[in-house]
């Protein structure tokens, strides 16, 4: 394994350790995605009765939603994570490790890709508690890489947020961002049944594409059609805000 | 003792609007919840069972108020356990103040942010198409409501934050806040949801704070839900102000 390797892992592992080191902020993360999707479904379960509705259910329909709040919240922790470190003046003496900016950026977002799989599998679990229909190995497996390429994305959102404001009290910002593109998406309905403006945020919103791709297996079949598009999001978001987080990390200390 | 309430307020309402994260939750959370929920669910209010309102923003927004209202309790909880962690709660107790106003001035902020939750709410509803159909009186009916469960949130807040003494644990309490209210008919009529929150709503005093809020926007003010709305606003702010008090004399206690 060559050195850098290893520092992006070691950087990975000690992100994942924040989990049980500071649990009452990742408590929220961890459990907020599961409250919402039990709360949702009682509070707006009817709306599946609406016609052009295009899952059986409700909670079907928005388990997804749920496994995507759990990426936004790990990616926007990473961010927090790093602002604390900024603070504290832990990451000064991480500057001075011999390593390329782009190792010790990549080792700080790969543990969000990991801490992700935490909500997005108690989410699942919960759904199919609750009755949600088992959709495929194949489809969770694409759900679970989508997820996870998510939370890198907004891993890079919120690093860059921390690096500019250098506090922790950029964090609502932080969350802010994930949570503006999961939820305005076809997140509670189809999209013919948006509203109008909501519909065309939907339209421009990569994350849409990126639920669409989830959504598979859940509502409907595991198609090509739906993948690319998922695939070509994720990739998109990587490469801008990747590119955003990099410049910061370039800059950081100069 | 009301110069040291009116200081301690004033310094609790500088020290909000100088935090973001203090800020964000009281209002701009919120409000993307409603836009969410608004955009998303439109169509739903031509569900069977659905009370006939103009407009889904109409119906939601007293929702997003409560959960608004709720969040600057937890605000109020933070800010404490804050000032717990940093020390400064310690230097209040030492300083020849009355102590009881020490949260008496954080509940007096609480009061005043609620205020502010309610005009930045209805002037949404107004900038988007909604309307306060009780008019002048309903907003004062709103105001009288959401003034007095602000307070009653914040007690819940002040409460954990003198109990557990930790930011983390209060910001814990977070995820709490939406149980609570996806509990309740906050945001979807009480017939329409499903079990077993259709039965829970009925018995959580959010559905009251909320449908007392809601009544004077979708029509003209009616005297049951509105004083049903007080008294459960009124009912949680007494029950907490006195946790609040019992809080603060054990932790004084302990010192």
């Amino acid at each position: 394994m060559t050195e850098q390797a290893r520092i992006v892992l070691w950087l990975g592992h000690r992100g994942l350790n924040e989990i049980l080191r500071v649990p009452g902020a990742s408590i929220p993360g961890l459990l907020a995605p599961t409250i919402f999707l039990l709360g949702l479904t009682s509070m707006f379960g009817a709306a599946a009765e609406l016609p052009g509705f295009t899952a059986d259910d409700f909670k079907t329909f928005i388990v997804p939603v749920g496994m995507l709040q759990g990426a936004a919240f790990s990616g926007a922790a990473t961010g927090v994570n790093l602002a604390r470190d900024i603070e504290r003046g832990w990451f000064d003496r991480l500057l001075l490790v011999p390593a390329p900016r782009l190792t010790l950026l990549a080792g700080i977002v790969a543990s969000a890709a990991l801490r992700s799989l935490l909500p997005s599998s108690v989410v699942l679990i919960a759904g199919l508690i609750i009755g949600v229909d088992w959709p495929g190995l194949g489809a969770v497996a694409l759900a679970f890489a989508l997820v996870m390429g998510l939370a890198t994305s907004l891993a890079c959102y919120s690093t860059t947020l921390a690096l500019v404001f250098r506090t922790q009290q950029a964090a609502p910002l932080m969350q802010m961002g994930g949570f503006i593109l999961v939820l305005f998406t076809p997140a509670f309905a189809p999209e013919d049944l948006l509203a109008g403006w909501m519909h065309a945020i939907a339209t421009i919103n990569p994350v849409t594409y990126v639920l669409a791709g989830v959504r598979q297996g859940f509502v409907g079949d595991v198609t090509w059609a739906d993948t690319w598009p998922a695939l070509l999001a994720i990739g998109g978001m990587l490469l801008v805000l990747g590119s955003l987080a990099a410049r910061g990390m370039r800059r950081t200390g100069r | 003792m009301i110069r040291v309430v009116g200081a301690l307020a004033r310094r609790a309402l500088r020290n909000t609007i100088r935090r973001p994260q203090f800020v964000a939750p009281l209002v701009v959370f919120p409000t993307l919840f409603l836009a969410a929920n608004v955009g998303g669910l439109t169509r739903t209010t031509s569900l069977p069972g659905f009370p006939p309102v103009s407009s889904f923003l109409d119906f939601q927004l007293a929702g997003s108020l409560t959960q608004a209202l709720l969040l600057g309790g937890v605000a109020s909880g933070i800010a404490i356990a804050l000032e717990i962690e940093m020390g400064f709660f310690d230097r209040l107790v030492a300083a020849p103040i009355p102590r009881v106003a020490i949260v008496l001035g954080r509940l007096c902020a609480a009061a005043v942010i609620a205020l502010f939750q309610v005009a930045w709410f209805v002037a949404i509803d107004l900038i988007f198409g909604g309307s306060v159909e009780g008019g002048v009186l309903g907003v004062v009916a709103i105001v009288a409501i959401a003034v007095v469960a602000g307070v009653g949130f914040g007690a819940i807040g002040i409460t954990i934050a003198l109990v557990a003494r930790s930011v983390s644990t209060v910001q814990g309490v977070f995820p709490l806040v939406f149980v609570i209210l996806f509990v309740s008919s906050a945001f979807f009529p009480q017939d329409l949801l499903e079990t077993p929150a259709r039965q829970i709503a009925r018995y959580n005093p959010l559905s009251y704070i909320a449908n007392g809020m809601r009544d004077p926007i979708v029509g003209p003010v009616s005297a049951e839900p509105v004083l049903e709305g007080l008294a459960a606003a009124a009912g949680v702010a007494i029950v907490m102000i006195a946790a609040c008090v019992l809080a603060l004399r054990r932790r004084l206690a302990s010192a």
